[in-house]
Formats: structure tokens, C-alpha cells, sequence
């Protein structure tokens, strides 16, 4: 049966794993081979790495260290960070990322997407979207260049819109970040989860919340998403990924055991 | 030496650097003549077959593969151009091994097929040794190599179809051993022990 995926993620800046709350205040969190082979050995199903401040300082991602990523873990890794062409993004897969996600470049430019498609094939083009809860109007908005708080601003998208177009252009998988959960740790935005999973037969990654194993089981039980992404949780050791896959297991989540 | 050939694919990296976790040194070969002095070949492959069959003809790496003796294997696309033929694009295949390739019926489910699944071992071969039931791979594919008597193990997703095929000194896998932690390392092990 095919096992819903955990996902640690890295966000790499200077090269260095980082963690912020509500994407502010990051604190640098340790080595990026070191972190991701713990991972990968503790039985992470798939690793994503970002490099937050790429796009706001409108520049590719660091290379060097990709390389050493796809030579040292064996499980698959999505990276991102600035990518902002078929160029770019052939640079990456070439030293051996299995995938690609691409976020403010493509609210930049939404073509990138189906280029992408065209070049390397669906199954590498991921899609990250930062979508913020507006109280007041209740609204999901789409923003950008959360790298940096000085730098993030709304888009012209409300996020199912901004869903739709991209299925549309060719995405292979999306990643929700849902921004009022991030780093908080309340668990996952399942209402929204929900919204997007209605309109959206593309694997969907849940992202921003978790906080405990049962946060995993409920957005899994409560949303079908394929996969659920965090970073505080595994960065700061309160959830350890064998314990939270055993718990799935005995829950009746599929799930790798290892 | 075990050559891996360079088709021009995003994923050649990520398996020469799992064989070199293993303590071996592959050599991408970009051209046909090098084939000669391989012991065992890999064709790795990602993208659309009609796309990486056409560059394997134009390569001419088609009459070096039919004449080579000893064991070669194809890793997902890989894997699916050694077969007879494929829906993707509608193209004859190299036909080394029996069997067609068509588009994966998944029903309900979310396509392409992504993520970790269990291998089932329908029968012995040397390629699925240790291998259990218990194990998972990791795959990313939307077509499949429909089960017939060159299928030693099976994955279900929608509907069961070969996850590993064999015949005589040829095989394949769909999914992605490079990308399969320690499952996919033993199995990278057993095709590196595979004697014809």
C-alpha cells in the first residue's frame, strides 16, 4: 500500500539549517548534511530543503551543497530556492535533487510551470504555495517572499484560485504551507487541507502546524493528503520520526516501518 | 567495470552516487564503443519514452544493447524501454523483455503513483533476494510493465504491475533503488552479485 509520506523540512540560509516562527526570528538550527542523513536514517520518507533568502535576494540557490545531499542520503530530496528557470532548474536536478519546488518565481511567472513540465516531466515540478487565513474577510490568500519578513507580501491570488491554475499549468505535487500555523505548532489547517484537497487530484502536501503525533494522525484521517511536512517538531527533538511511524502504524495509517 | 549510460537523463547522478555508497566506481558512458569493455550495464531513465527512445537510436546504442551478454538493467523508464512496446507515445521498444507497457489504471487514487510502496516477490530471483514483503521502494510513475511470466515482484497501486521483471541476462525495476534507503541499496547489491 502506498505509505503517506513525512517530510522533514530544511530551511537553509548561509548554509546553515534555520527555523523561524510564522516565517520570523530564524535561529540557526545546525549542519545540513548532518540533519538530513539523522533524518534519512531515522526513516524520513523524503527531505525538502529551502533556501529562504535565494529568492528575496533574487539569486539561484547555493549548488555545492546539493551535491553533497544527493552523494550522502538515499532517500529522495526536493529543493528550492530562486529557481526561476528551465536553466536554473536543470543546474539543480542535474546534481541530483529528484525534485524541484518553485514558489515566488512562479506567482512571478506562471508559465515556469508548464516550461518545467515540458523540459524534465511532472513528477519533478513541485508547486510550494504560502496561503495566509485572512479573519476578517475569511478569506485564503496567497503570499510571497516569506524568506524575509521585510520582503513578504500578498499576491493577486486567493489560494483555491491559485491551485486550480497551477494544476492547470502542469504542477506534479503542491505543497500548502498554511502561514498562521506555521512554527506554532497547533497542528495542521485541516479545514483548508480540506478546500484544497476537494478541487485538487494532485499529491498534496500538508505543511505548517504540527506540533504532536496525533496532529500527523488527524490530518491524514481528516484530509487524505499524501504527505505532512514540519520542521520545529523534528528540529527540536519533541517528535522522533521511528516513535511518530509506529504510532501511525498502530493507528492503521500506512506508513514505512524501518 | 559497470557503466551506467548517460541517455541524457535529470537522474544519472543520484544512481552513480548510490553505487559509489556501495563502494563501487561506475563509469557514464556517453558513447556506444565503451560498451564492450562493461561487465554489467545500467540504463537509468526519467521522462518520456518516445523522447529517450529516440535518443537511444539516435545514439545507436540499440545493436551494443542486443549483443551484450552479460546483465544489464533498466531502472524505471529505464526498465520500460527494454520491454516489446510502450503506450507513452505509442513506440516499439528495445523488446528484450516480454511484455508491453501501458498506462497505470488508478482509479480514484491521485496520479502519478509517488511515494513508498511494498515490493511482493512473486517468485526467486537472484535480483530479489532478502527482499520481504515487508519492504517498500520508493516510485514516481505514471505507466507500467502489465504482470506476465518475467515479473518476479509485483506493487499494487490501483490495479498490481511489475515492479521488478527479468529475462535471461536482462532486467528492470520501476521504481527507484538509488532513492530506496537500505531496501534499495540491497537490491543495487544483488543486481552487482547477479551471475548469468
Amino acid at each position: 500500500m502506498l505509505s503517506k509520506r513525512i517530510i522533514p523540512c530544511l530551511d537553509v540560509k548561509n548554509g546553515q539549517v534555520v527555523k523561524g516562527v510564522k516565517f520570523k526570528g530564524h535561529e540557526v538550527v545546525g549542519d545540513i548534511l548532518d540533519l538530513a542523513k539523522a533524518y534519512s536514517d531515522a526513516g524520513a520518507d523524503e527531505l525538502v530543503f529551502y533556501e529562504i533568502s535565494a529568492s528575496v535576494e533574487q539569486r539561484l540557490l547555493d549548488l555545492t551543497w546539493v551535491e553533497t545531499i544527493a552523494k550522502n542520503i538515499d532517500i529522495p530530496f526536493c529543493v528550492a530556492g530562486g529557481i526561476k528557470s528551465v536553466e536554473d532548474a536543470g543546474r539543480v536536478l542535474k546534481q541530483g535533487a529528484d525534485k524541484i519546488s518553485i514558489n515566488s518565481p512562479a506567482i512571478a511567472r506562471p508559465e515556469l510551470i508548464t516550461e518545467l513540465h515540458d523540459e524534465f516531466g511532472k513528477q519533478c515540478v513541485v508547486v510550494g504555495i504560502d496561503s495566509f487565513y485572512d479573519e476578517v474577510t475569511n478569506e485564503y490568500l496567497v503570499y510571497q517572499l516569506t524568506g524575509d519578513p521585510n520582503a513578504t507580501s500578498r499576491t493577486r491570488y486567493n489560494t483555491l484560485d491559485w491551485v486550480k491554475k497551477v494544476v492547470d499549468l502542469g504542477a506534479g505535487e503542491i505543497v500548502l504551507n498554511c502561514m498562521n500555523q506555521d512554527g506554532v505548532r497547533n497542528g495542521y489547517d485541516i479545514a483548508q487541507l480540506k478546500k484544497v484537497r476537494n478541487i485538487c487530484s494532485l499529491p498534496i502536501i500538508a505543511s505548517g502546524g504540527a506540533g504532536s503525533v496525533v496532529d500527523f494522525k488527524n490530518v491524514f484521517e481528516q484530509t487524505n493528503v499524501d504527505g505532512a511536512l514540519a520542521a520545529s517538531v523534528f528540529h527540536k527533538d519533541i517528535i522522533k520520526i521511528p516513535e511518530l511511524k509506529q504510532y501511525l502504524a498502530q493507528n492503521k495509517i500506512a506508513t514505512r516501518l524501518c | 567495470m559497470l557503466a551506467i549510460i548517460d541517455t541524457g537523463c535529470a537522474n544519472i547522478n543520484s544512481v552513480r552516487f548510490a553505487f559509489e555508497r556501495l563502494g563501487v566506481t561506475p563509469k557514464v558512458i556517453t558513447n556506444v564503443d565503451q560498451v564492450q569493455s562493461a561487465e554489467r550495464i545500467i540504463l537509468p531513465g526519467v521522462g518520456h519514452a518516445s523522447v529517450a527512445m529516440d535518443r537511444l537510436i539516435s545514439g545507436n546504442w540499440l545493436d551494443a544493447i542486443n549483443e551484450f551478454e552479460r546483465p544489464i538493467m533498466g531502472i524505471c523508464l529505464g526498465m520500460q524501454l527494454l520491454c516489446e512496446q510502450s503506450s507513452e507515445g505509442n513506440i516499439k521498444t528495445l523488446n528484450k523483455i516480454k511484455g508491453n507497457v501501458s498506462q497505470l489504471d488508478v482509479g480514484q487514487l491521485t496520479s502519478p503513483h509517488m511515494g513508498w510502496n511494498n515490493l511482493n516477490v512473486l517468485k526467486p530471483h537472484a535480483l530479489t533476494k532478502g527482499i520481504t514483503s515487508e519492504d517498500q521502494v520508493y516510485f514516481v510513475h505514471s505507466f507500467a510493465h502489465q504482470i506476465n511470466e518475467c515479473t518476479f515482484a509485483t506493487t499494487k497501486y490501483g490495479q498490481s504491475f511489475s515492479a521488478i521483471i527479468a529475462q535471461d541476462n536482462i532486467a528492470g525495476m520501476q521504481f527507484h533503488p538509488e532513492r530506496s534507503a537500505k531496501v534499495g541499496a540491497r537490491l543495487l547489491q544483488n543486481f552487482l552479485d547477479w551471475q548469468i
